[in-house]
């Protein structure tokens, strides 16, 4: 039973056309499961995702990347499922600081030109789902479905 | 926008990895601490980073990583007695390593000093 399980996704630099269209299928997809789904990312990151989903259809809940560690810090929300979307080292570091502050079960989602060599990178408590993708989010999408509900 | 971009500081490194900003402050600090991702400094900053995240000391500067999700890592350095009195409080029993033969490297360059310089680059 997932409900009134909580899920966080936490999105990176939105440079990488792929993430924000996994964010939102991600989102989607994990609140039919049941899960109540808040969706964290850069400032630009949460700017792209309202600005298309203007009626909130597929993600209810946003909030700043730097008003959510906090939040988890001072122990105010946590959350079960944490889903870190990374393509740079600077992603990696933000999901090993996710691994470090929160009891979720932490998701290292890695994308990008370098995912590969990136995902080696990590060396703390995740489970990495990784594929080479940039443009196209169907080999990322693919490697969620074989990890995920 | 954190307030630790708004204090008066220098930046020794820039846009790099989380690891060579560990490296550099581990082997350019007079005393290097190590705390965890989430410990917060100046008010309201909390630290990301991979853990150990080191916390440098060197003369009244603290030398500490800044992560930008879409720039990189900053090896950041502000004037803060105050911060440090509180990292050697709290954090003495996690110091590894402590004041490097010789002192600290130089610093190499200038460093901007302030936000708007950074940007500039």
């Amino acid at each position: 039973m997932t409900e009134g399980k909580k899920a966080l996704l936490v999105m990176g630099c939105p440079e990488v056309p792929v993430q924000m269209s996994i964010a939102v299928y991600l989102a989607q997809k994990l609140r039919k499961a049941g899960y109540d789904v808040t969706v964290a990312g850069t400032d630009a990151a949460v700017k792209l995702l309202r600005v298309a989903d203007f009626d909130s259809y597929y993600v209810q809940k946003t909030v700043d990347l730097d008003q959510i560690i906090p939040e988890i810090v001072e122990k105010k929300i946590d959350f079960d499922l944490c889903f870190a979307f990374m393509h740079s080292d600077a992603g990696m570091t933000y999901g090993a600081t996710f691994s470090a502050i929160s009891r979720a079960k932490l998701y290292a989602v890695v994308f990008g030109k370098n995912a590969e060599e990136l995902a080696k990178t990590i060396d703390y408590p995740a489970e990495k789902i990784v594929a080479k993708a940039t443009h196209n989010p169907t080999p990322l999408k693919n490697k969620i479905d074989r990890v995920i509900l | 926008m954190s307030c630790v971009e708004q204090l008066k500081y220098k930046l020794y490194l820039e846009r790099t990895s989380f690891k060579d900003a560990r490296d550099y402050i581990e082997k350019n600090s007079e005393e290097v601490y190590y705390v965890d991702p989430g410990y917060k400094i100046f008010k309201d900053y909390y630290v990301i980073g991979v853990p150990p995240v080191a916390m440098g000391v060197r003369g009244k500067e603290m030398l500490f990583t800044y992560v930008k999700p879409c720039h990189g890592t900053f090896v950041m350095g502000i004037d803060s007695e105050e911060e440090i009195l509180r990292l050697r409080e709290n954090e003495s029993e996690k110091i590894k390593k402590s004041l490097k033969k010789g002192g600290p490297k130089k610093k190499e360059g200038s460093a901007p000093s302030s936000y708007d310089d950074l940007w500039k680059k």
